[in-house]
């Protein structure tokens, strides 16, 4: 095929019962995403430049769990995380534990290319951020009432919610968070939500990038890393694809999710639609889990075994969808 | 059909009966053929649902394998006898404390996890006690402990306090329902956990402060064990040695019935800057187990990240049906620049493979047939 592809997402496992307007405001982000990440391809940016825009654009909006609007740890604070990878060379920079931070993709880029190193956690990363004179916020900053609802709910049910899509209005959601059957680790999980947030990007010349940016888990405990930073896991990209994953970190992390598509399509050669479909039905046993993914040839997919994820993608032959149910 | 050979050059450590042959062409035609049809329902990523015929038959070819590593790099052959000597009784004494376990029918988690503790308690090993420095001198230590059968994992970053950081991953793989604890959050955790914690200072030695000062004026960062370059020229000085030979530990072990474990346990890169993470937590990257094989994994930490070298040795065995020896040497050959990793890895079959692209790889190794091999450098034998 040829072309450029770009695909964004926000989360994997949407309650079933999110009201229109919240579905209407989510759809309305991932398309202003897309078309940002379109109109950089048109201008010739490379892939690695438009994930990290278009990350950027998703964490800075409260809608969805990254950046501004991040679900809250259990001392009701916000940490996030984030990795990249150029899959021009499979360079890749990550970061944890951010508090203060604005943009954490951001931050995972610089780790990438004005670091030695690939991957800076807590403080040593806040310093570097300081350092490198990236924007810095209070932890207040990205907390949102919403979440801080969210977060009094869980603590009640004494869970970890997977997300905080239900805003916390009283006892009809409580009900529904009280008889979820869904499971996660063995603990309930009440509301499925979406979290994190990612895009790939396959550029004109065929390079393939991925980036993924989250806050974690509602009540999550303080210093607990997700799948979202670690590569191979949530975020891989080389010179066949670029694949960002979202949904119960857990079952990413020991599924390595995001080098598994890859994998697949290099030892195996199945086509990039064949590996997303093999990975999420094979490699999830009982998880939970969606992924983005292009390849170096133009394709774009997606695939997830919850119910729902907010997703969009856009491919140079005019080709633009946003969705969110199957 | 040549991995069909290689699997039998393979089993001749085994008596070659009728029945182990008809075994191995059972064990081993079978997914070969439902491989070329894309079917992953016989492949041999043998589920802990396979049949209870399948799992006797099974057992009688393999047995239990265990190896272990304490970092790769450029390890000088000139390595003096003071430094190797300790180096390499470490090898034996923790050789030994697998073997023993295995012997006592121990589960490989429990093995692979009692064999870093004990590499950790030793100072002459970049894990635990002998922990490398970071570039304010500080100690910041990570590991990560994988169970094949159920994937279940555990991983730790950032500790400054924990004696047995191996001991503290298993502890979040199986008391909380995350994967991955690091910093404060993991230090507090371990608090409450009752795990035994010291002043930092109990892990800082001599050797390592020297390599801090070195590598501060070499004005670069280093993996543990490669020769410090002098301003002048690379030569061997009385002090250059003292950074070349420690590394990252590990350990992989199977059991006779297949299950597999792995456990990686660092202080990570000399001078590297706080807050830095390598390879040894990341799943996939440092460690990785399902029930087809266990890697641990050692060297330059971003390298083996972005070339995700342990998931990619049981992936060539899994997708292109190759045999773990094969697998082991074509990630450390083709997906990592020389000079930048080691690893050990054992099969569901109980084989064993020790590979690296340095110049040499403090590691050990054995099986039940009785084969023993304790080196740093190539083995000139077959």
């Amino acid at each position: 095929m040829g072309g450029w592809a770009i695909a964004v997402h926000g989360g994997a496992g949407v309650d079933p019962n999110l009201p229109p307007h919240r579905q209407e405001e989510a759809k309305k982000l991932l398309t202003r995403c897309l078309n940002l990440g379109i109109s950089a391809l048109r201008s010739n940016h490379s892939a690695i430049d438009v994930v990290e825009l278009v990350v950027r654009e998703l964490e800075t909006d409260p809608v969805f769990n990254s950046g501004r609007g991040s679900a809250l740890t259990a001392n009701g604070t916000v940490e996030m995380e984030a990795s990249i990878m150029d899959g021009n060379g499979r360079r890749c920079g990550a970061v944890s534990g951010l508090t203060t931070v604005k943009n954490p993709v951001s931050l995972a880029r610089l780790v990438m290319d004005k670091s030695p190193h690939s991957y800076l956690a807590f403080s040593g990363a806040e310093d570097f951020a300081r350092q490198q004179g990236v924007e810095l916020v209070e932890n207040e900053y990205f907390i949102t009432e919403e979440n801080v609802g969210m977060l009094k709910l869980a603590k009640e049910a004494n869970t970890i919610v997977f997300d905080y899509r239900i805003p916390a209005v009283g006892s009809e959601t409580c009900s529904a968070v009280a008889e979820s059957p869904l499971q996660m680790n063995g603990l309930p999980i009440s509301v499925y939500a979406p979290e994190t947030v990612g895009c790939v990007v396959v550029d004109n010349q065929g390079r393939c990038a991925a980036a993924t940016s989250t806050g974690g888990l509602m009540n999550k405990m303080n210093g607990r890393i997700g799948d979202s930073p670690l590569i191979g896991a949530g975020t891989y990209a080389c010179n066949l694809c670029g694949v960002s994953c979202t949904g119960e970190g857990e079952a990413i992390i020991r599924g390595t999710l995001a080098r598994e598509v890859a994998a697949v399509m290099e030892y195996k050669g199945l086509s990039l639609q064949e590996a997303v479909d093999f990975v999420i039905k094979e490699r999830l046993d009982e998880g939970f889990a969606g992924l983005i993914a292009v390849s170096n040839k133009g394709d774009v997919a997606c695939g997830f075994n919850t119910t729902g994820m907010f997703r969009g993608c856009a491919t140079e032959d005019g080709f633009m969808e946003v969705n969110i149910w199957e | 059909m040549k991995h069909f050979l290689n699997h039998l050059l393979n089993l001749q450590q085994y008596p070659l009966s009728p029945n182990s042959l008809l075994l191995s062409l059972y064990i081993y035609i079978l997914p070969t053929l439902a491989a070329q049809t894309s079917s992953t329902q016989l492949s041999l990523s043998l589920s802990p649902r396979f049949s209870k015929e399948k799992a006797c038959l099974r057992q009688r070819i393999m047995g239990w394998a265990i190896a272990l590593h304490g970092g790769a790099g450029d390890i000088p052959v000139s390595l003096a006898a003071e430094r190797r000597q300790p180096r390499e009784a470490a090898l034996r004494h923790c050789l030994k404390v697998g073997v023993g376990a295995l012997k006592a029918q121990k589960s490989p988690l429990d093995v692979v996890e009692l064999v870093v503790r004990e590499l950790e308690n030793n100072p002459h090993y970049n894990a635990g006690r002998g922990s490398v420095l970071t570039r304010e001198g500080t100690i910041e230590m990570e590991a990560s402990i994988m169970d094949g059968n159920t994937k279940r994992c555990g991983a730790v970053s950032g500790l400054t306090t924990v004696v047995n950081p191996i001991s503290l991953a298993r502890l979040v793989m199986e008391k909380t329902p995350h994967i991955y604890l690091a910093f404060d959050g993991a230090e507090r955790f371990a608090r409450e956990q009752g795990i035994e914690t010291v002043d930092s200072s109990h892990f800082i030695t001599q050797e390592n402060i020297e390599r801090l000062k070195q590598a501060k004026e070499a004005n670069r960062v280093q993996i543990d064990y490669t020769q410090p370059i002098q301003k002048d020229e690379k030569k061997e000085t009385p002090t250059a040695d003292g950074d070349s030979q420690i590394g990252t530990v590990g350990c992989v072990a199977v059991d006779s019935h297949g299950n597999l474990a792995s456990a990686t346990s660092t202080g990570g890169l000399v001078n590297k800057m706080v807050g830095r993470i390598g390879d040894t937590p990341i799943i996939g990257a440092g460690t990785y187990a399902n029930n087809l094989c266990a890697v641990s994994a050692t060297g330059k930490g971003e390298a083996i990240m972005r070339g995700t070298v342990a998931r990619d040795v049981a992936a060539l065995m899994e997708f292109k049906g190759l045999s773990l020896k094969d697998a082991a040497a074509y990630v450390v050959e083709e997906c990592v620049p020389r000079g930048n990793v080691g690893l050990v890895a054992v099969s569901a079959k109980g084989e064993v493979t020790m590979s690296y692209n340095t110049t040499g790889m403090f590691r050990a190794c054995a099986t039940e047939d009785g084969y023993s091999e304790i080196a740093i450098w190539p083995s000139v034998q077959n």
